[in-house]
């Protein structure tokens, strides 16, 4: 395990690079895109909270590796050429983003009906009242579920494997089929993954506990 | 349009239907065996017997926190040089077994420990014994607040088995992309088939969850 480590320690290093870099990217974005729609399916007008609706379930009902695939082969054919990278980055991002939707939709719920009221009788817009009363609350409150979210996002990231994105999971696939050393290889590979994904997860059950 | 009418003639539905066969195939051997694992290892989790309990909790947060793709990698490419060869299928199934459980492992830990003390308690001191009471007071109590994560894992169940297409397990995504290999132009309805078929089964799979909640909830 050592000497595969020290023998290819560039390439690994590139793949964790890049995976690190992937999953900070769609992170950035999915927040985004999916507080947006959070917030779209909780507004008063129905046509918009159905539209949201639709965005949510289709990315949540897709396996991620249809949806990078599409950025992948498809869009090319009719708009640009896509890097496997950035294909691989924008399905991780709309994929996670409908998680991070529900995820924080279910937050601005929990933060309660009467809030929203008090507020908007204290004068407050609708939009002032989401900006200044519901979402600290809700951030608050989704903060564990969320970093499941991210956690998940990295695990996900491996799909860029598939395209090329010169991930981890990528780098460890083009080592082992040198050196011949699979299980070896995979060993590495999966340290890497915990090295991101193990302290975040303990770190998570701790402010859950703390939470609640 | 033609292109579409070419490209969903009988001959490519019926491939790309035997495709969903093999996904809803590996779903649901996969579904039940993880979940027996899944429901063993999370009360083993919770009841803490001494070393057993820490030793299986670490291997679960071990295999949680790893990328499916890994697991199945390891299964299909590395294994085999212990000797173990699968057959492709076999290799989908034991992955995702072996992932999935460890998921569901912690789902049933946390849908245990969601269950009030107190009605451990009460049913000891009724007179039931550990096992009694943790089969017909806690489980289903327990079960009832699980259903809503249980049933959003065994959707990521579904969709991870497009994952197998890299070990060349005969399901949807693979069978798809057979079909347009052969004419390009084929892509884009082949990727509109398979995204419809996939959101059908995990979307009825989530109507089946709300309805779940709504009766037992």
């Amino acid at each position: 395990m050592i000497h595969i480590l020290s023998e290819n320690w560039q390439t690994f290093l590139t793949g964790f690079e890049n995976t690190i870099l992937c999953s900070v990217i769609a992170l950035f974005f999915s927040l985004i895109i999916g507080s947006i729609f959070a917030i779209l399916q909780t507004v008063p007008s129905k046509l918009v909270r159905t539209i949201a609706n639709i965005y949510i379930e289709i990315f949540r009902n897709i396996p991620l590796l249809v949806i990078t695939m599409v950025f992948y082969v498809v869009v090319p054919q009719f708009f640009i050429k896509l890097s496997g990278f950035t294909a691989g980055t924008i399905g991780l991002t709309l994929y996670t983003s409908a998680f991070i939707a529900e995820t924080v939709r279910a937050g601005i719920k929990a933060v309660g009906v009467g809030q929203m009221e008090g507020a908007r009788a204290n004068g407050l817009t609708y939009w002032q009242t989401m900006r200044y009363i519901i979402l600290p609350q809700a951030f608050k409150l989704v903060i564990p579920p969320l970093g499941n979210q991210f956690i998940n996002l990295i695990k996900n990231s491996s799909v860029l494997a598939f395209v090329a994105g010169f991930d981890l999971m990528y780098q460890g696939d083009v080592i082992a089929s040198a050196s011949f050393e699979t299980i070896n290889t995979y060993l590495v590979v999966g340290v890497f993954y915990l090295i991101l994904t193990l302290p975040l997860s303990y770190y998570m059950r701790y402010l859950e506990k703390k939470l609640a | 349009m033609s292109t579409f009418e070419q490209a969903y003639s009988w001959i490519n539905l019926r491939f790309l239907l035997e495709g969903l066969w093999v996904t809803l195939e590996v779903s649901v051997i996969s579904i039940v065996l993880s979940f027996i694992i899944g429901l063993v290892l999370g009360v083993i989790r919770y009841v803490k017997i001494k070393y057993l309990s820490a030793a299986v909790g670490f291997l679960i947060d071990i295999i949680r926190n790893l990328p499916l793709l890994l697991i199945i990698f390891f299964t299909y490419f590395g294994l085999p040089e212990l000797g173990l060869r699968m057959t492709p299928m076999l290799a989908a199934v034991t992955a995702l077994v072996v992932f999935e459980s460890a998921m569901l492992a912690e789902i049933v830990r946390s849908g245990i420990q969601a269950v009030p003390v107190g009605q451990m308690e009460g049913a000891r001191s009724s007179g039931l014994t550990y096992v009694q009471a943790m089969w017909h007071i806690i489980m289903p109590q327990a079960l009832q607040k699980m259903i809503p994560p249980l049933v959003s894992q065994f959707i990521s169940l579904v969709k991870d088995t497009s994952l197998a297409t890299i070990i060349v397990l005969p399901e949807l995504l693979y069978h798809a992309q057979i079909i347009y290999s052969q004419n390009t132009t084929y892509m884009v309805p082949m990727y509109l088939m398979i995204a419809v078929m996939y959101f059908v089964v995990c979307y009825c799979l989530s109507l089946v969850a709300r309805r779940l909640e709504k009766r037992y909830g």
